[in-house]
């Protein structure tokens, strides 16, 4: 999905088609998601990140499409300002605030991933770490206890930023090392760090982040995706 | 015509690193006396009609929808 002012979706595109399936532009205009089996909300500064990161993209004719269609089972990735928009938009609990320190992070992060039942994170296994890159000015999660307490109770913190003590403090200031959640049917995830930037060894740290877009892939019941392996 | 006011502000709960460093800054400046900095938006609307209670109403129903994030944000609408 393409909002004015999106940056990486050429990288998620490329991602998709690295993952064995066919990538599908979808322009913010539209009130149109050309029958896709999921959607990905790419990174980038979507309206300059005007009034609020994710703010105007939320009221986009696509999001008028995209929020029924994730309510019902969509699988929907949210990559950074995705990520903001999906919060935006109350697809996801929470919202991202300007990161601690008030630099911009442009680094490899270790994550752990803490939720494996989602359609994204399904083919990673519990617990496993992976070499992430981060970029990002507002990326420091906040909710209010009574939410994080029941995303930490219903396990939907997706990936956390791994440091030596658990929960311990993330690069950016996220609540509780949160680096992304998902909703209740765990068919929405968002994240702040970019797994389509760390699908190969050669134009990433590591090919750590593909299994985002390869564990979708399995929760297409019954698609017939030419050339994809099940 | 009338103008309405929105004030945004962070709740006090949520970190403000903006706030911060122009508390840092105010204290390069000399001005050790200011103890705390918190930023928020402040937004004019121009709008037909008088600022009535039903156009304050509109008003603040826009300031939840769009203006401010709940999650993190307050805000005050006033006539201005």
């Amino acid at each position: 999905m393409t909002f004015p002012g999106s940056l990486d979706d050429t990288d998620a595109a490329r991602a998709v088609r690295y993952a064995g399936a066919e990538p599908v532009p979808l322009w913010h205009a539209d009130r149109d998601l050309r029958g896709v089996d999921a959607v990905i909300l790419p990174g980038g500064f979507s309206y300059g990140d005007y009034l609020r990161c994710g703010a105007i993209a939320r009221f986009s004719p696509v999001m008028a499409e995209l929020v029924p269609a994730a309510r019902s089972g969509l699988p929907v990735l949210g990559i950074c300002n995705g990520f903001q928009i999906l919060c935006e938009a109350h697809l996801l609990p929470g919202a991202l605030t300007r990161n601690a320190g008030l630099r911009f992070i442009t680094r490899d992060v270790r994550l752990t991933v803490a939720n494996t039942d989602t359609a994204w994170t399904s083919g990673y296994a519990p617990g496993q770490q992976l070499l992430i890159p981060l970029k990002s000015g507002e990326g420091a999660y906040a909710a209010d206890p009574a939410t994080l307490d029941e995303l930490d109770r219903a396990g939907r913190v997706v990936v956390r930023y791994a440091s030596s003590a658990p929960n311990g403090p993330a690069p950016n200031g996220s609540a509780r090392g949160i680096a992304g959640v998902c909703n209740e049917a765990g068919n929405v995830v968002g994240l702040m760090p970019h797994p389509e930037h760390a699908i190969d060894p050669l134009t990433g740290p590591s090919g750590d982040g593909l299994g985002f877009f390869t564990s979708v892939l399995q929760a297409f019941a019954g698609a017939g995706l030419a050339g994809a392996d099940k | 015509m009338a103008r309405v006011i929105v004030d945004v502000m962070l709740k006090p709960e949520i970190h403000d690193p903006q706030g911060e460093a122009v508390l840092s800054a105010s204290h390069r400046l000399g001005f050790g006396g200011v103890t705390g900095v918190r930023q928020g938006k402040r937004f004019e609307l121009e709008i037909d009609g008088p600022a009535d209670s039903a156009a304050l109403a509109a008003i603040e129903e826009l300031a939840r929808e769009l203006l401010a994030n709940q999650v993190i944000e307050e805000f005050t609408v006033s006539a201005g």
